[in-house]
């Protein structure tokens, strides 16, 4: 073939159903690898550098090695940057990741710690990383948040406080006391102290 | 009512009605016995953090979305085009937005260390490609139609022939991944994964159709597969003068 592939009609399709989830299933590296970033940082991003790490556990505790998580947040300054982004790693802070777990189940990344974020009128989100996950065995993705175990305005976030207090532990990454600015946060699919997860 | 819902004039993403989603806990799909979560979702408003997403600017060069020229020569099996428009419920176009796509190889393998199954790989085939959605939010891609494999769900499961879909839209709202299907295959009534989905008709989206404008004479056929995202609700304004 000699030409290029033509654009079909533009009909629009008759029902505009939504269009609905399916797994990722085992082999998704081959399309999502292309977009595996955990540092989302660069020298001139302003901000406190911080990595978070942890597993993804199963029913059983055994450990997931075939999930991948993406992160969305904001800057330091609590802003979400979403001007056109080329390169991940040039001087502006893009706040997208995307993190495989490794044979054990572990996953790790290194980013900015996001800044509060006003919400509507006088409420102020507490600093947090929104989580999608994905892996084989689930039909929709999972959505979660990542709340920092050292943050004072965590008491009033209003997401955090609508959530049953005896399970909101489980959307906070503890600070790990030997090393600074490295928190500890796991997914617990199923069982006790399953994750929350939430429907958006 | 949350306090952190969108403020007044902004709009908000459609909630999926009763059955469009899969159910994540689904006995029928054996791996989802033990991963999916037992607690029901708790709500989540949608604020800056889940109305904001990542944007993807396109290349300096046209990306080439042929997946049948490997680096030692063509790829084998049946070359298909795939095409269609990522759309939101209202019909907008959503444009510019990254779409990513994985699929088997004719034989019904994947490129992937963990793919075990006894059939050959094909050293000029990944099934693996990315690319933006143009102008009027169409997409068009070169591939191969993947064979269906088997799986170990149950005895004698086979995968009906699929490619995986990605596709951002315009915020973590709207991020969706899912499979497209070819139509007339006979698997597809026997697919714990196709359906998981309740309602027909939204299993049926998920099905390409054969397209005739898009099948290139003495070259190959055509599929059309449309996307569609979430819609918007707009939030009224308040204390309007």
């Amino acid at each position: 073939m000699t030409e290029a592939p033509k654009p079909g009609p533009l009909t629009v399709s008759p029902n505009l159903l939504v269009t609905s989830y399916q797994t990722v299933g085992p082999y998704f590296k081959i399309g999502l690898e292309a977009l595996y970033r955990n540092d989302l940082t660069n020298p001139n991003t302003p901000g406190r550098i911080v990595e978070v790490a942890g597993a993804v556990l199963d029913a059983d505790r055994v450990p997931v090695p075939d999930a991948v998580l993406e992160i969305w947040h904001a800057d330091s300054s609590g802003r979400y940057m979403v001007q056109p982004q080329v390169k991940p790693f040039d001087d502006t802070f893009v706040g997208f990741g995307r993190v495989p777990t490794n044979e054990a189940g572990q996953f790790q990344f290194r980013t900015i710690k996001p800044g509060p974020i006003q919400a509507n009128g006088p409420d102020i989100q507490a600093p947090h990383i929104l989580v999608s996950v994905f892996m084989r065995g689930l039909l929709y993705r999972l959505i979660t948040r990542i709340y920092f175990s050292d943050e004072p305005g965590n008491a009033d976030d209003p997401v955090l406080r609508s959530v049953e207090r005896h399970r909101q532990g489980s959307l906070i990454a503890e600070a790990d006391h030997g090393r600074p600015d490295r928190y500890e946060w796991n997914i617990y699919l199923q069982g006790e102290n399953e994750t929350v997860f939430f429907e958006l | 009512m949350s306090p952190v819902a969108a403020p007044p004039g902004q709009f908000v993403y459609r909630k999926f009605q009763e059955g469009v989603l899969p159910p994540n806990f689904c006995p029928a799909y054996v791996s989802s016995v033990k991963r999916a979560p037992r607690q029901p979702l708790v709500p989540l408003p949608q604020t800056i953090s889940e109305l904001t997403g990542p944007i993807f600017t396109p290349p300096e060069s046209v990306q080439s979305v042929d997946l049948t020229k490997g680096a030692h020569g063509a790829a084998l099996g049946e070359r298909i085009l795939v095409g269609g428009r990522v759309l939101d419920e209202d019909g907008r176009a959503v444009t510019g937005t990254l779409v990513e796509i994985w699929q088997a190889n004719a034989a019904g393998r994947y490129l992937h260390a963990s793919d075990q199954h006894n059939a050959p790989l094909d050293p000029n085939f990944t099934g693996g490609a990315s690319f933006l959605t143009d102008a009027k939010g169409r997409f068009r891609f070169e591939t191969i139609r993947p064979g269906a494999y088997p799986w170990r769900n149950h005895p004698n499961a086979w995968r009906p022939a699929h490619i995986h879909f990605s596709v951002f839209g315009p915020a973590f709202a709207t991020r969706l991944i899912t499979q497209m299907y070819f139509p007339g295959d006979p698997l597809l009534p026997f697919d714990p994964i196709f359906n998981s989905i309740r309602i027909q008709a939204v299993r049926e989206r998920l099905i390409a159709v054969f397209d005739w404008d898009a099948t290139v004479p003495e070259y190959s056929l055509g599929y059309r597969f449309d996307i569609v995202l979430r819609g918007r609700h707009e939030t009224p304004m308040e204390n309007k003068p």
